[in-house]
């Protein structure tokens, strides 16, 4: 689904990334872990061509990353949920508007859909809140928007940049269960996160590969939860 | 052609959520509605001037072209030996259509703008006027100015070439004036459609972000703002013509008398013209915004 191979990925001279091969198989989970600083962002954004390796290549969904232009970059978004740390929404729309802004954005905003969007709010608890502007969100609510938001395209992969930075341990919980419910379903799924309790959580719901970010390498942790 | 239709594709398909993405700017709105209306409404004005010069250059051009005066001043008592003697050498001169002495009143008439009317004009050491048409080929000014000396010395032949050129010239220049203006306001409309997109596109740069996180293309985001800068300079164009087109309207209708100040309306099928600006302000406003929101997407990238 997404291979990184023999990457390199270097900011304003320094290597933030090297000499990078990985394969995002499909159904697998994985957690990126790594310290604050190590590049876990810099390598989702890689997959999801949000930006380009300096060296190596990148093939999302069987393309090569540099040859895609920005439309061919939007088109495979459309097939990888990303939810951020620091979810953004477009404050001025009612979150339903904003979770079913890819159906709007890919020309997919059928009423069929729209059906699928009130479903997807009740799984992720946000009942009765479609009408609340994204100012007046809690940071949990945010969170699973974010997750909703997603996830409504139906994607073939989620990436998931600390999807439980701002949320307290019961929430990480939940958005945890949530992402291995829908791993279960047959979705990828890879989380990146400094989190290791939250890692060790999901020893006892999943069987996921954790692979860690170090010395700007990416190393297997040898750890099959 | 496709590319013709891809271009105009966030004008052709309104998209209700493309239109809602970019958060409303009440102020930039009505700043650019405004703008828009004014720039129309000087484009009328231009374009008014501009036909009116024409107009008058070509009819100065038309009316004076192959017309003549010869002017006698002369003591009283040889004014008609000379006015007859005048006569006789332009019937005699190839080149001349015809050739008559304006009567008392034809020649009171010319000169009561200056005067008013009632002037004793019979009382007053007015010249005699002669009032020549030449033929296509014309005469030869020269040879017929040495006859003039000779048959009638007091003949002064005015060919009107003399101050028709400089007029059909300043005509022409205002002409070209106007196009420059209507120019020069188009090229502006463009400026400040593109200062007012680039803004807002700099401002609303996280709603860019989001909007690509979620698969959004660059033609999605870009339709979002060229549709709404379009439409409205599209409005702001529409209320500014229909404006100057009532001042034009409300303007004296041209006549003898007011000359160029008040042949300023548009005359027969011109009244048309007007209706012409605010599709160019909108082509103008898409041309500009779509270029500006691809400069900084590109940018954005």
């Amino acid at each position: 689904m997404i291979e990184l191979d023999n990457v390199a990925y270097s900011y304003g001279g320094d290597a933030l990334l090297n000499d990078i091969s990985f394969s995002l198989a499909p159904g697998s989970f994985h957690f990126l872990t790594g310290p604050s600083g190590s590049g876990k962002t810099t390598f989702l954004k890689l997959c999801y061509g949000a930006l380009l390796p300096t060296e190596g290549d990148v093939r999302i969904f069987d393309h090569s990353a540099k040859d895609m232009g920005r439309d061919a970059v939007a088109y495979a978004r459309r097939r990888i949920g990303v939810v951020h740390q620091d979810c953004k929404f477009l404050d001025h729309l009612p979150l339903n508007e904003n979770i079913a802004l890819p159906l709007s954005v890919s020309g997919q905003a059928t009423p069929d859909q729209f059906a699928n969007l009130q479903e997807l709010m009740s799984w992720v608890g946000l009942v009765g809140r479609g009408e609340a502007l994204p100012p007046e969100l809690s940071g949990g609510e945010r969170q699973r928007a974010a997750l909703a938001r997603a996830l409504i395209m139906s994607p073939d992969v989620i990436l998931a940049d600390e999807p439980t930075g701002n949320v307290d341990w019961e929430m990480s919980q939940r958005l945890l269960r949530l992402l291995v419910e829908l791993n279960k379903m047959g979705k990828t799924v890879m989380i990146a996160t400094h989190d290791m309790a939250l890692i060790r959580a999901a020893k006892a719901l999943v069987s996921a590969r954790v692979l860690r970010i170090s010395n700007n390498t990416l190393q297997s942790a040898g750890v099959d939860l | 052609m496709k590319r013709i239709l891809e271009f105009l594709s966030p004008l052709l398909h309104a998209d209700a959520g493309a239109d809602r993405v970019v958060p409303p700017s009440g102020f930039t709105v009505r700043l650019t509605v405004f703008t828009s209306a004014a720039m129309a409404f000087l484009t009328v004005f231009a374009l008014a001037l501009s036909l009116a010069s024409g107009r008058l250059g070509q009819s100065w051009g038309d009316e004076l072209a192959r017309s003549s005066t010869i002017r006698i001043s002369a003591p009283a008592g040889q004014m008609a030996a000379q006015t007859e003697a005048a006569l006789k050498v332009l019937t005699q001169t190839p080149g001349v259509a015809s050739a008559r002495a304006l009567s008392d009143e034809e020649q009171q008439a010319l000169l009561e703008p200056w005067f008013g009317p009632g002037l004793p004009i019979d009382q007053l050491p007015v010249p005699q006027l002669i009032d020549i048409s030449e033929t296509a080929e014309g005469y030869d000014s020269d040879g017929l100015r040495l006859r003039l000396q000779a048959e009638a010395p007091g003949a002064v032949l005015d060919e009107h070439a003399r101050w028709r050129k400089p007029l059909v010239a300043a005509a022409g220049r205002l002409k070209l004036l106007g196009w420059v203006s209507i120019l020069l306001i188009t090229a502006t409309t463009g400026a400040m459609v593109t200062l007012a997109a680039n803004a807002s596109l700099a401002a609303n740069a996280q709603v860019i972000e989001v909007l690509r996180l979620v698969g959004a293309t660059d033609g999605y985001i870009a339709s979002a703002f060229v549709r709404r800068y379009t439409l409205r300079v599209l409005v702001g164009a529409a209320v500014g013509t229909v404006a100057g087109f009532v001042a034009i309207l409300l303007m004296p209708g041209g006549s003898d008398a007011g000359g160029f100040l008040t042949g300023l309306r548009f005359q027969g099928w011109h009244w048309l013209w007007p209706a012409v600006v605010p599709p160019l302000a909108a082509m103008v406003a898409f041309a500009a915004t779509q270029a500006a929101a691809r400069r900084v997407l590109g940018e954005l990238a």
